[in-house]
């Protein structure tokens, strides 16, 4: 696996991506043969306007949602055609999740939710690495805390804390600060950026928010499930300013 | 507000049939026992309606004593030839034929076991010829002394034909017959609802069925063409005057159904106490399923709050859904309990051979209990949670679902005091002038105190029972999970307690019982073989007293007697008196105080007994047995109430006057140095024309007799695995709600890689920590209970206590096993979760 990582520049890449939900009126096309790479090491928004098919290409992407037509590529693995018991497999081992919300299980302590997806699969996380993540992410004093005990903030740090221990391939995170006031949406924005730069994480995030996309090296605007255009590296003002000219309300 | 609740309630089908499945089994339970005893009561109209149907008239003597089935076997008195004469003489008679009929003829069969009954009598008559009942299949009825005919169940369970020469127990020892003819029934029966019957010669039915040459058991009168049964009747009793039964043939019929009924009805309440008991276990798996559809339906509740609904009106929408759910499975449980007493009837036809069952019939009182039991117990566990879901706050509509956990410190209060409430019962019905009612009560007092002191036990236990499983990451997920809710797991659990506490309780008790008995059984009878057999029927297994003479001749044998044992009234009151053919051998035999062999006019009585009714030596008693006169007997000696067996202790002379004039045990005791090998055999061979009892040593005759209370732990356990059933469906049901309550969770988990079996093991370690737990519970109080009953019954003699730890284990086992169980279902739809939808979902 690690061979692989090294030889493959794109840690995943969807190629000519259909999704169609539902049949006759009820049918609907959310993915029009969307092609997109997601290269090792860099952080990625998806843009588009509501309904834009954003979380479902992130689905395809990731594995929890299977595609219509096309393929969809994680490391050098191909995602589409894999079983479920591969599939759990790869979101265990090679993918991280951050969601919006309810993304920690209340039984289970900060450190216990971190360890989730290494304990699952029965592994030791390295204690080098544990300490660069707890650290970067500033939650050692609240590690023994419970899910009910932190702020909203500190529970998606827990979160990114949780997708980076296992070092997936790809780190997928559906609009983690929509929740967010700006203050704490910052640190986690800078967090994962910091873990792009400093560690090499790869990170696909779907934001609304162009100072969120900023934090960015590229982003990508869907409209109507096609990829309609692409920004490499992003200001607030430039992904505004792509925002405005297609005059759509994200 | 109604269409809302309805609209809701339909929408959650799930949750419809959980919940309503336990109210389903209890009703089926009860309308089953109401289904059965009704089916079988009329089986038993139409059996004695044929039995009676060629008496237009019956004339009985009256009976010595008085005995109803449920007491135990009444002896009829003998009717002379002369009555007959008397009977012909009345106007309206057309014909006054004498009949013997008595139980106790056993039939010898062909492999020299004796038949068997388990409820039907072996009737022994004497041959009147064929009539509008009894018509041979076969030969030709008994016209030589050593002649018999048999009717077909007969024939077919011994495995005899005619010629083959059979032997017949009766009141006397095994006589050889052949069998000259069979016989069957209209519609071709074997039998008159399994009895089985054996004709002799009038004579010899007189000599072995009754003891008494030349007289009747009944004289059965037919009328003459225009006469009515009850006019003739009239006549006669006027005529034959008081000492004489005279009824008509739909009376006999009619009384001796009556009997029946009397043992079908006591049949029926201990079904409903079982059934009783299912539904309060039942009563926590409703409560605990409608408090976490109330959690659940949290925002719902509140939003109609805050859209106007009043408090009443929360409340109402939730009890209206336990009544709607008690009213559909009040309806599932009596279909079901009709299915289920046919199957009963049926079973029960299948052990008594030969009874027609009736058509089944769903009697009134199996409809309105089904109905009254289905929705009060449903409505009653569904106050609490209305009263709950009333409470909430039209904000918790803006809310996050997630209530927090309310303080257990006022359930534990009332748990303490409820529990100490029934433990006060449960010590006045006991130790007190109480009862068996007030114990009942104390025990389910008890229970709720129990079950609402569960939350607080649960935190500790559960976590500590969850450690067996934390080893792996599911296990410890699922151990979390059993601890998240503590009520919730504590209902559950506490519903399970109450089946296995009362297996363990009975099962203490019993244990407890068999080894005290068995040991002072031990330590008193000193004989060391002892002759005798199990009962299964309601007659004891007998020997030829012959037996006992001979017995005394082996060499090698110290004493041998004899006990003999019925029923009789001593000065006026009904109860229980041996005899023994020689009081002083007896003693010897048995191990007792050196007494002199009594008179034919003496008696032997318990000091016990002496002090209770304030008599003493030289007091005289005025007994009446089955049979003969009433006879008086003079206090000659008295024993301590364990050195000898029975209370009282009659002569050789009053065994002829005894219902069954056979001795039912007999005692052995060796000279010093002789060893049971050396005489064992022997004894043997004295008792092989006896084949309804065998000679053994005393350990083995002990272990056979306490082994009664191994077939009453059976039967307490068959009968509660209905209300285990249900705690195990509860089990299922809070897990299955919970399933549904963390779809969100499960998402989650699946998203992060948590595989399907990985889940499913999460949700079975949950489901087995619960039952576990609730066996748990059930083991310790229910062995709680056994010892309290245990040492309240200390003065009876019960002196030991038994703790069933290998019964105690297994049930710890199988609870594991039944959380597995429990799991499957719950667990495959966790695994199923789809996770883009969980994660979706609001
Ligand atoms: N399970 C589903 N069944 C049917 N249609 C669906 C399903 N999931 C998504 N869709 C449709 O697919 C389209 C794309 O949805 P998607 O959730 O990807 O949008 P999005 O870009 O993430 O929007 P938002 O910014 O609101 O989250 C929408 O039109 C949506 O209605
Ligand atoms: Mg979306």
């Amino acid at each position: 696996m690690i061979g692989t990582k090294a030889l493959e520049p794109v840690a995943a890449r969807a190629e000519e991506v259909w999704k169609v939900y539902g049949t006759g009126d009820a049918r609907v096309v959310a993915l029009r043969g969307v092609s997109a790479s997601f290269g090792r090491g860099r952080f990625t928004a998806i843009m588009g306007p509501s309904g834009s098919g954003k979380s479902t290409l992130m689905h395809c992407l990731a594995g929890l949602d299977t595609v219509s037509r096309g393929t969809v590529h994680i490391g050098g693995t191909e995602v589409s055609g894999l079983n479920d018991k591969a599939l759990t497999r790869l979101r265990r081992d090679r993918v991280g999740f951050i969601f919006q919300q309810f993304n920690l299980l209340p039984t289970l302590t900060a450190a216990e939710n971190i360890r989730l997806p290494l304990d699952i699969a029965g592994r030791k996380p390295d204690q080098e690495w544990w300490d660069t993540v707890i650290k970067t992410v500033g939650l050692a004093d609240r590690l023994s805390h419970r899910p009910s005990q932190l702020s909203g903030g500190q529970q998606q740090r827990v979160a990114c804390a949780r997708a980076l221990m296992g070092r997936p391939d790809v780190i997928f995170a559906d609009e983690p600060t929509g929740n967010l006031d700006s203050k704490s949406g910052a640190e986690v924005l800078s967090f994962l950026r910091s873990s792009v730069r400093e560690h090499g994480q790869t990170i696909v995030m779907v934001t609304h928010d162009p100072v969120a996309a900023s934090y960015t090296d590229r982003v990508i605007f869907l409209a109507d499930g096609e990829v309609v255009q692409e920004l490499d590296r992003p200001t607030p003002e430039t992904v505004l300013e792509a925002m405005n000219t297609r005059e759509v309300l994200v | 507000m109604l269409r809302a609740t309805l609209k809701s309630l339909l929408g959650r089908k799930l949750r419809l049939v959980l919940s309503g499945l336990a109210v389903v089994l209890g009703v089926m339970f009860v309308a089953g026992a109401f289904v059965v005893t009704d089916t079988l009561g009329r089986s038993f109209d139409q059996v004695f309606a044929t039995a009676y149907a060629t008496t237009d008239v019956g004339i009985k003597a009256k009976p010595k004593i008085a005995v109803s089935e449920m007491e135990g076997e009444q002896v009829d008195t003998p009717l002379p030839a002369s009555v007959i004469d008397e009977v012909e003489k009345v106007d309206g008679v057309r014909s006054a034929t004498g009949m013997v009929t008595e139980d106790g003829a056993r039939v010898i069969g062909s492999d020299g076991k004796v038949v068997q009954s388990y409820g039907p009598p072996r009737l022994g008559n004497n041959w009147i010829g064929e009539d509008g009942q009894v018509q041979l299949r076969e030969g030709r009825g008994p016209a030589k002394d050593d002649e018999i005919a048999v009717n077909a169940a007969v024939a077919k369970a011994a495995g005899i034909k005619v010629g083959d020469r059979v032997g017949v127990l009766t009141l006397q020892p095994k006589k050889t017959f052949t069998l000259v003819g069979v016989w069957g029934y209209p519609g071709d029966k074997d039998s008159i609802g399994g009895a089985q019957e054996v004709a002799f010669t009038t004579p010899v039915a007189q000599r072995l069925m009754l003891g008494q040459p030349g007289e009747y058991s009944m004289i059965n009168v037919k009328v003459d063409q225009g006469q009515t049964p009850a006019g003739v009747r009239d006549r006669i009793a006027a005529r034959l005057g008081s000492d004489y039964e005279v009824k008509t043939g739909q009376q006999l019929a009619d009384d001796s159904a009556a009997g029946m009924k009397e043992v079908l009805s006591f049949f029926n309440k201990i079904l409903l106490g079982f059934a009783g008991v299912a539904l309060f276990v039942g009563v926590f798996l409703i409560l605990n399923t409608f408090s976490i559809i109330v959690a659940q339906r949290t925002r719902e509740l509140a939003l109609m709050r805050a859209l106007g609904a009043s408090r009443r009106q929360v409340i109402g929408s939730v009890l209206l859904e336990a009544v709607v759910i008690g009213l559909i499975a009040a309806a599932v449980g009596l279909a079901a309990g009709i299915g289920v007493g046919a199957g009963l009837g049926y079973l029960f036809t299948q052990l008594a051979d030969g009874l027609a069952l009736a058509p089944i019939g769903v009697p009134l009182a199996a409809v309105l209990s089904s109905l009254i039991v289905g929705v009060v117990v449903t409505v009653v566990a569904a106050v609490l949670p209305a009263l709950r879901a009333s409470r909430i706050a039209p904000v918790a509509a803006m809310q996050d679902v997630a209530t927090p956990d309310r303080p257990l410190t006022k359930v534990s209060v009332a748990g303490a005091i409820v529990g100490a409430a029934g433990a006060t019962l449960l010590g006045i019905g006991l130790y007190g002038s109480g009862g068996l009612w007030l114990i009942l009560g104390g025990v389910l007092v008890s229970f709720v105190g129990v079950a609402l002191l569960t939350p607080l036990i649960s935190r500790p236990v559960v976590s500590a029972l969850g450690r067996l499983f934390s080893w792996s990451l599911p296990g410890r997920l699922g151990r979390l999970n059993s601890g998240r809710n503590p009520r919730r797991t504590a209902i559950t659990a506490a519903a399970l307690m109450v089946g296995i506490a009362l297996v363990t309780g009975v099962t203490v008790v019993m244990n407890s019982a068999k080894t005290s008995l068995a040991a002072q059984a031990e330590d008193t009878v000193k004989a060391e073989i002892v002759i005798g057999g199990d009962q299964n029927g309601p007659r004891p297994p007998t020997f030829d007293d012959s037996v006992l003479a001979a017995a005394r001749k082996v060499s090698g044998v110290r004493a041998a007697a004899g006990i003999w044992n019925d029923q009789a009234q001593v000065d006026g009151k009904l109860t229980y008196v041996n005899a023994t053919d020689d009081l002083a051998k007896l003693s010897d035999a048995y191990g007792g105080p050196a007494l002199a062999t009594l008179r034919p006019d003496q008696v032997a009585v318990s000091t016990q007994e002496m002090a209770d009714h304030g008599w003493q030596v030289g007091t005289a008693l005025t007994v009446q047995l089955a049979r003969g006169d009433q006879h008086r007997y003079t206090i000659a000696s008295t024993y301590d109430e364990d050195a000898l067996p029975g209370s009282y202790l009659l002569p050789a002379a009053a065994t002829k006057d005894f219902g069954i004039t056979q001795p039912v045990i007999g005692f052995v005791r060796l000279t010093d140095g002789t060893t049971v090998a050396q005489v064992l055999p022997q004894m043997k061979a004295l008792v092989a024309d006896s084949p309804e009892v065998s000679a053994t040593d005393r350990t083995t005759y002990i272990q056979q007799q306490v082994g009664t209370f191994d077939t009453v732990i059976t039967m307490v356990q068959v009968l509660l695995a209905l209300a285990i059933l249900i705690a195990v469906l509860g089990v299922v049901n809070t897990l299955a709600l919970s399933v549904l309550e963390r779809t969100r969770e499960l998402g989650l988990l699946r998203a992060v890689g948590l595989g399907r079996g990985q889940t499913m093991r999460m949700v079975t370690v949950e489901a087995v920590v619960i039952s576990v737990f609730g066996a748990l519970l059930g083991v310790v109080v229910g062995a709680g209970l056994g010892a309290a009953v245990v040492r309240a019954l200390n003065g009876e003699g019960i002196d030991q206590l038994v703790l069933p730890w290998g019964g105690m284990a297994l049930y710890l086992v199988l609870a594991a096993l039944v959380g597995v169980l429990a799991a499957v279902l719950p667990s495959i739809r966790a695994a199923r979760i789809n996770v883009l939808q969980a994660i979706a979902a609001e």
